[in-house]
C-alpha cells in the first residue's frame, strides 16, 4: 500500500503495510536511523519523534496514523541552515549524552515539553517517562532549564 | 593530502571496493561529519599506515587536523574523549585541532598488537592503558621535535614542540607539526622518551568537552544498530525460552502471504525470519509455531534458586581470606550477631539492544557492532566464520550501553550462522523481550555473617560466607583455587582493621548463564557487607561514620569518608521518616563512598532524595566525565535497588521488557553530588563501575536510620517495611 509520509518537510511515499510502525518506516525504508529502538512497546521513549508537533513513540504508530501529518525526527529538529535547536545547543552545553542512544528520543521529548510550557518546573519536567539506562537525568533537567532560558 | 582530501580517498576506496564486492561501507558518511571532533562513524581505515602518520596512533594533516586512534570501545563511559587527551597531554598540540577514530581491530592483528588490549571491560579504558597512551604521544612529540631539528641542522635539544609547533628560540624560526609530520614519521628512536609525571599535566585534570556529544544530540552518531550495507537483509530471533533448550520442530504456515520474508534459519536453540525489513521479521517470528525441547532445566524456578543459595551458606567453604582466627572468637560464648543477605539475577538491559550486521564472503568478514571488545569479536568472528583473522574486519560502532554485556558477541554469531544460510549480507536485530531472554546475567546471590563485638564495641572477628552463580565456569572459563575473585570481591578487599576476619564462599550455578554486570562482585557484595557493617556500627550503639572511620588507615579510604562526612551534612539531624545512610568500598582499582538521604512515607513507600559520592581514582583525567559516570553509577544501582529482578518460572526468565524489568526514570532520580578525592601515587583507578557499588548499601542503611528496619533482599519493591521487625 502507497502511504504518504511528511518527514522533516520532505514528502515522501512509501509501499509499505498501514500496519508497519512508523519507527521502522523511519530506519528501514527512509534511513532515518536517528529514531532509536528500544523496546517496541511504547516504555521506553528511544523512538520519540514529533507528529503534528507532539512526542509520540513511533515504535506504537502505525505510518497509517501518521500519513499525511507533520513529522519531525531528531534529523530534523535543527534549523535548515544546521543551526541547533535550543534544546540541543543545552545538550551539548550540559553534556548531556553519555552512550548517547536515547537521546534523540530524549532530546524530541523535551523539545515538546518546551514547546508545551516554555518555563517547565522540575515537576512538569518529572513527567517526562523516557528511560537512560546510563541515568544522565540530572544533566537531561539542567539541560531542559537551560534551553528554557535560552529559547529564542 | 588534507585530512578532507584523507576522506573522500577513503570513501574512493571504499566505494571501489564495493563495486569490485570486497568491502562495503556500513554507514553514509554525511559531508558534514568531518568537520567534528568524532565522525558518526568513527572507525579508521583498515588499510594500514595512512599519509602523514607519525605513528600508529597519531595522524597529522598539513592543515594540521591531529587524528588519534582510540583504542578502546566508547559506551558513554568518555574513553573516547580520555584516551586521546592521554595522547594529547604529551605531544603538546591544541586541543582544537584533536579529531579521534577507532582504532581498527584488524590491523592490530596484523601489525603485531599495535593497539594493544582494546578490550573495554573491568573499567580499564584508561587504568590500563594511560602509559603507552602517553607514550604513543611523547614519541610522537620526540620525533616531531627531531625531525625540525634536522632541517634546521641543530641539535634537537634547542628546540621545544609548543601548542602544535617546533620552534628553535635562538633563531626564532617555527615548523609546524603539520609540516613535520611526513618527517617525523621516517625518524626512529633509540629509546622511548620519558612520559610526564602527574603534577607535570597540562591537559590532563581539565573538565573538557566529550568529543562525542556534538554526533549525539543530531542522530548522526551510530551504533551498530544503525549499520547499512548494500543488499542487507533484516533478522529477528527468538532463542529457546529455557536457556539449555533447543528447537524441536518450526510450522512456517503462519508466513503464508506474509510480505518480504527471505528465509526462516534454524539454528540449535534459537529460530531466525530473515525478511526485508525489521518489522516484518520480527511480525514473521511471531508468526511462527515454534515447538521447543526445554531440556533438563524446565521446572526450575526462582524460589529453587533462593533455596540452593541458602543452603549453600551451610556447606564448607572455599577460603578466600583469613586474618587472625574467627573460630575461637565466634565459639568463646560472646553474643553474635549474624545476618543473611540475599539479591535476584539481574539482566543488564543497555538501551540499544543487542545486534550485529555482517557481510559473510568467501575470503571476508566485515561486521558492524559496538562491541566492548573488538579482538575478541574479531577472534569469534574468525572462529564462525574460518576464515583467518587478518580476514575479519570489525567495525566497531558506538555502543548503546555495554555495563558487561557487550563482551561475549552471542549476537554476531548467530548473525554468521544467519548469513551462511542465506548467503547476503544480513543485519540481525534482537528484541527487547530477547535482549534479556539472551542476556548473561548478573549472577543470583547469598551472604551470611557473623561476628563479635568486642568490649570497646568494634569487630572482635567476623566471618563472611558467600554463595554465588560462577561467571568464569559459565564462560568456560577455568575457575583457580576453587573461588574466583569476583565471587568475593567487595569483602574480601575489606579496608577494616578486624583482628580476626574469615571471608569465604561457594560457586553454584543455576542454568541461567551469568556475567560481568556494572561493578560485577561490588554490586552484591558491597550491598552485603556494608549493609552488615552498618547493622555492627547499630548494635555497637556506635555512629556509621565514625564505626567506619576508626577502621579504616589506608589514605584513600580515610579520604573518601572524610569527603563524605564533611560534605554530607552527616551530623545534622534529619526530619522524622527520613534517614540518612553511608556506605564505602574499593571497586575496579577504585574507592568510592555514598552517603544516601531517604524519606519513607507513611505507607512505606521510599524515596531516594539525595545521593553525595566522593570517589579517589587516584588520577584524574577529565573530572567532568568522572562526575557523570559517578551519576550514572548511582542511577544503575538505584534502578537495582528499586527494581531490579529477574525471576524464573518452568525454566523462563519473567522480567522480559521495560514494563516488568522498570528502569529509574526522571521522576525518581534524586540529586547526586560528586566529590573526587584523587589521592595520587603509582595506581590509576577505574571510574566505569565503581559508582554503582555503594549505592545499595548506603540506600538500606538509610532507611535503617530512617525507620529502625534492616533490609537485607533486594529489590525493594517486594520488602514491606511494615512486615520487618524493627532492630
Amino acid at each position: 500500500m502507497a502511504v504518504t509520509l511528511k518527514v522533516n518537510g520532505k514528502t515522501q511515499t512509501l509501499d509499505v503495510e498501514p500496519d508497519m510502525p512508523l519507527l521502522w518506516a523511519l530506519r528501514d525504508e527512509l534511513g532515518l536511523t536517528g529514531t532509536k529502538f528500544g523496546c517496541g512497546i511504547a516504555q521506553c521513549g528511544a523512538c520519540t519523534v514529533h507528529i503534528n508537533g507532539e512526542a509520540m513513540r513511533s515504535c506504537s504508530v502505525p505510518v497509517s496514523t501518521a500519513a499525511g501529518k507533520d513529522i519531525t525526527t531528531i534529523e530534523g529538529l535543527a534549523g535548515p541552515d544546521g543551526k541547533l535547536h535550543p534544546v540541543q545547543a543545552a545538550w551539548v552545553a550540559e553534556d548531556v549524552p553519555q552512550c548517547g542512544y536515547c537521546q534523540s528520543g530524549q532530546i524530541m521529548s523535551a523539545a515538546a515539553l518546551l514547546k508545551q510550557k516554555p518555563n517547565p518546573t522540575d515537576a512538569d519536567i518529572d513527567g517526562i517517562t523516557n528511560i537512560c539506562r546510563c541515568g544522565t537525568y540530572i544533566r537531561i533537567r539542567r539541560a531542559i532549564h537551560r534551553a528554557a532560558t535560552t529559547k529564542a | 593530502m588534507g585530512h578532507m582530501d584523507t576522506l573522500s580517498r577513503r570513501n574512493f576506496i571504499v566505494s571501489s571496493l564495493s563495486t569490485a564486492g570486497g568491502l562495503a561501507l556500513g554507514f553514509a558518511m554525511p559531508g558534514i561529519a568531518s568537520a567534528r571532533p568524532l565522525t558518526g562513524a568513527p572507525w579508521s581505515n583498515d588499510a594500514g599506515a595512512v599519509a602523514n602518520e607519525v605513528n600508529a596512533w597519531i595522524v597529522i594533516d598539513p592543515d594540521e587536523t591531529i587524528t588519534i586512534r582510540i583504542p578502546h570501545s566508547e559506551m558513554g563511559q568518555g574513553a573516547a574523549t580520555a584516551n586521546p587527551m592521554l595522547v594529547a597531554e604529551e605531544l603538546e598540540c591544541d586541543w582544537a585541532k584533536i579529531k579521534g577514530e577507532f582504532a581498527s581491530p584488524n590491523r592490530n592483528v596484523r601489525e603485531n598488537n599495535v593497539y594493544k588490549d582494546q578490550n573495554t571491560v573491568g573499567s580499564r579504558g584508561v587504568a590500563t592503558s594511560w602509559q603507552y597512551l602517553q607514550q604513543a604521544g611523547a614519541s610522537a612529540r620526540v620525533r616531531l621535535v627531531q625531525a625540525a631539528a634536522n632541517r634546521w641542522s641543530v641539535p634537537a635539544s634547542e628546540c621545544v614542540a609548543e601548542n602544535g609547533a617546533v620552534l628553535h628560540k635562538a633563531s626564532n624560526r617555527k615548523f609546524t607539526y603539520g609540516q613535520l609530520a611526513a618527517d617525523a614519521a621516517k625518524i626512529t628512536l633509540d629509546k622511548e622518551p620519558e612520559i610526564k609525571k602527574p603534577g607535570e599535566f597540562k591537559l590532563l585534570g581539565k573538565p573538557l568537552p566529550r568529543l562525542d556529544t556534538p554526533v549525539k544530540v543530531n542522530g548522526e552518531a551510530k551504533f551498530g544498530i544503525d549499520a547499512k550495507v548494500p543488499n542487507m537483509t533484516y533478522a529477528a530471533i527468538i532463542s529457546c525460552p529455557v536457556v539449555g533448550g533447543t528447537v524441536a520442530s518450526v510450522d512456517e504456515s503462519g508466513l503464508k502471504g506474509k510480505r518480504g520474508i527471505v528465509k526462516v534459519v534454524k539454528l540449535k536453540d534459537a529460530v531466525a525470519v530473515v525478511a526485508d525489513n525489521t518489522w516484518r521479521a520480527m511480525q514473521g517470528l511471531d508468526a511462527l509455531k515454534i515447538e521447543w525441547n526445554y531440556g533438563p532445566a524446565a521446572n526450575s524456578d526462582s524460589a529453587q534458586f533462593k533455596q540452593m543459595y541458602r543452603d549453600t551458606l551451610n556447606e564448607p567453604m572455599i577460603q578466600a581470606r583469613k586474618d587472625g582466627d574467627v573460630t575461637p572468637v565466634l565459639a568463646s560464648g560472646a553474643k553474635i550477631i549474624e545476618a543473611t543477605y540475599e539479591v535476584p539475577h539481574l539482566a543488564h538491559a543497555p538501551m540499544e539492544p543487542l545486534n550485529a550486521t555482517v557481510n559473510l564472503q568467501s575470503d571476508r568478514l566485515d561486521v558492524w557492532i559496538g562491541t566492548q571488545n573488538a579482538l575478541g569479536t574479531l577472534q569469534q568472528g574468525v572462529r564462525a566464520s574460518g576464515l583467518k583473522p587478518e580476514q575479519v574486519f570489525v567495525h566497531n560502532a558506538y555502543l548503546g550501553g555495554g555495563f558487561g554485556r557487550r563482551s561475549t558477541n552471542d549476537e554476531m554469531v548467530q548473525a554468521i550462522a544467519i548469513a551462511k544460510e542465506i548467503g547476503r549480507p544480513v543485519k540481525l536485530t534482537w528484541s527487547r523481550e530477547q535482549d534479556i531472554r539472551g542476556d548473561r546475567y548478573r549472577p543470583q546471590a547469598a551472604a551470611r555473617f557473623r561476628a563479635v563485638l568486642g568490649a570497646d564495641g568494634m569487630p572482635q572477628a567476623l566471618e563472611a560466607k558467600v554463595a554465588v552463580g560462577s561467571i568464569n565456569r559459565s564462560q568456560g572459563r577455568p575457575v583457580e583455587n576453587g573461588i574466583e575473585g569476583q565471587a568475593v570481591d567487595g569483602i574480601v578487599n575489606s579496608p577494616y582493621k578486624i583482628p580476626n576476619f574469615y571471608v569465604g564462599g561457594v560457586m553454584k550455578n543455576t542454568h541461567l548463564p551469568v556475567s560481568f554486570w556494572r561493578s560485577v562482585g561490588g554490586s552484591q557484595n558491597c550491598f552485603f557487607y556494608e549493609g552488615f557493617i552498618d547493622e555492627l556500627a547499630h548494635a555497637a550503639g556506635k555512629d556509621p561514620y565514625q564505626f567506619r572511620r576508626a577502621m579504616v588507615e589506608r589514605k584513600d579510604f580515610v579520604g573518601v569518608l572524610e569527603k563524605l562526612h564533611e560534605t554530607s551534612g552527616w551530623d545534622t539531624k534529619l526530619p522524622k521518616g527520613r534517614g540518612r545512610g553511608i556506605a564505602v568500598a574499593e571497586n575496579h582499582g577504585s574507592v568510592v563512598g555514598t552517603v544516601a538521604e531517604v524519606t519513607v512515607g507513611d505507607r512505606d513507600q521510599i524515596r531516594v532524595d539525595r545521593m553525595v559520592v566522593a570517589v579517589d581514582c587516584y588520577h584524574v583525567v577529565n573530572p567532568k566525565i568522572i562526575e557523570a559516570q559517578m551519576e550514572s553509577g548511582a542511577m544503575f544501582g538505584l534502578t537495582a535497588v528499586l527494581y531490579g529482578e529477574n525471576t524464573v518460572k518452568a525454566g523462563q526468565v519473567q522480567e522480559l521488557n521495560f514494563d516488568t524489568y522498570r528502569i529509574v526514570q526522571m521522576k525518581e532520580a534524586p540529586k547526586v553530588e560528586v566529590h573526587l578525592v584523587p589521592s595520587g601515587g603509582a595506581k590509576w583507578g577505574g571510574i566505569g563501575e565503581c559508582g554503582t557499588a555503594t549505592i545499595a548499601p548506603a540506600i538500606v542503611n538509610a532507611i535503617f536510620a530512617a525507620t529502625g528496619k534492616r533490609v537485607r533482599e533486594l529489590p525493594l519493591k517486594n520488602v514491606k517495611l511494615s512486615q520487618l521487625a524493627s532492630l
